[in-house]
């Protein structure tokens, strides 16, 4: 590479937090400086941001990994799962924050993506919050144009006759990738198989591995 | 509003050159797809985002597009997809539309 592309390449870095010397965090300041003037305004309560953070960003993968082991040893309550997420998740005690959840499903013939090109669009209340690299700029653009480019770099290679199905969660409805589940786990208990689905899965970068045996 | 599209519609995403926060990418914009699935109706995220939060509520689709159809050189099984949400003021029949046009 020669030094004048080198000088140049830094234009294209897109930092995600810009920290000074020592340590300040200049996003960081500016929201403080707001948060002090609106608890001094009475507007908003000392804490109420950083419990409002906390509730926002306590739900975690172990719901969605729940709603899918409980399709994979219930075929009916797959059913309604497919047709309508939110209720089913209702039916588990999980609340759906979003306005509705729509469930695709892997097969043998096809393989389902999620991302969201425009934003950062996820089901946060049942995978918490998205892993960086789903918000980044390369992960939103280059899913929908190349997506199998990507799950190869992902370490996942669908087979030439599967059909592959990207998901663009651009609007109103968030997804959630039901995986297939793998063979060999027609013994295990619903917890355990719980235990072997994981956030990648669900946004479908990932298949669910076989049960580990030993 | 109404919805005035059904399952299996063939439709086009219309270039409408709004600014603002529109929730249709451009890289769909002019493109022919299928509706795949009503979603309901819902507040139109163009109004939402400068305050107006009172609807009218606006159908929404999840439609469907051949990836070989969006890009010319788009390497994999032709059968491959891509499901995205567009709402009802922004598509149109597609062959009502090249009959138009």
């Amino acid at each position: 590479m020669s030094n004048h592309d080198h000088d140049h390449n830094h234009d294209h870095h897109e930092p995600l937090v810009i920290e000074d010397e020592q340590g300040n965090i200049e996003g960081q300041i500016i929201i403080d400086a707001l948060q002090n003037l609106l608890v001094e305004r009475n507007l908003i309560a000392p804490g109420e941001v950083r419990r409002e953070i906390e509730r926002i960003e306590s739900p975690g993968v172990h719901l969605g990994a729940r709603i899918v082991a409980r399709a994979w040893v219930d075929d009916a309550y797959r059913a309604r799962l497919l047709r309508d997420g939110k209720s089913a998740a209702a039916e588990l005690s999980i609340g759906i924050g979003e306005a509705q959840l729509i469930v695709v499903e892997n097969t043998r013939q096809t393989h389902n993506l999620v991302c969201c090109t425009l934003c950062s669009c996820y089901p946060r209340s049942i995978l918490g919050q998205p892993p960086s690299w789903y918000i980044s700029k390369a992960y939103r653009a280059r899913a929908v144009r190349e997506p199998r480019a990507v799950l190869s770099e992902f370490g996942l290679h669908i087979p030439d006759d599967v059909q592959l199905v990207v998901h663009d969660s651009n609007a109103d409805m968030r997804y959630l990738v039901l995986p297939e589940r793998p063979q060999g786990t027609e013994q295990m208990s619903e917890e355990n198989l719980a235990g072997l689905v994981t956030r990648d899965c669900m946004i479908g970068v990932a298949v669910v591995g076989p049960a580990v045996t030993g | 509003m109404r919805p005035r599209f059904d399952r299996g519609d063939r439709v086009v995403v219309l270039e409408l050159g709004k600014s603002g926060h529109v929730r249709t990418p451009f890289y769909i914009r002019g493109r022919v797809g299928t509706v795949i699935h009503r979603c309901g109706s819902f507040l139109n995220p163009e109004d939402l985002a400068v305050g107006i939060v009172a609807g009218p509520v606006v159908p929404l689709y999840r439609v469907g597009f051949f990836m070989n159809a969006l890009w010319p050189d788009y390497v994999g099984n032709p059968s491959d997809m891509l499901y995205i949400e567009i709402y009802d003021h922004w598509l149109a029949m597609a062959d009502n539309f090249s009959a138009a046009a």
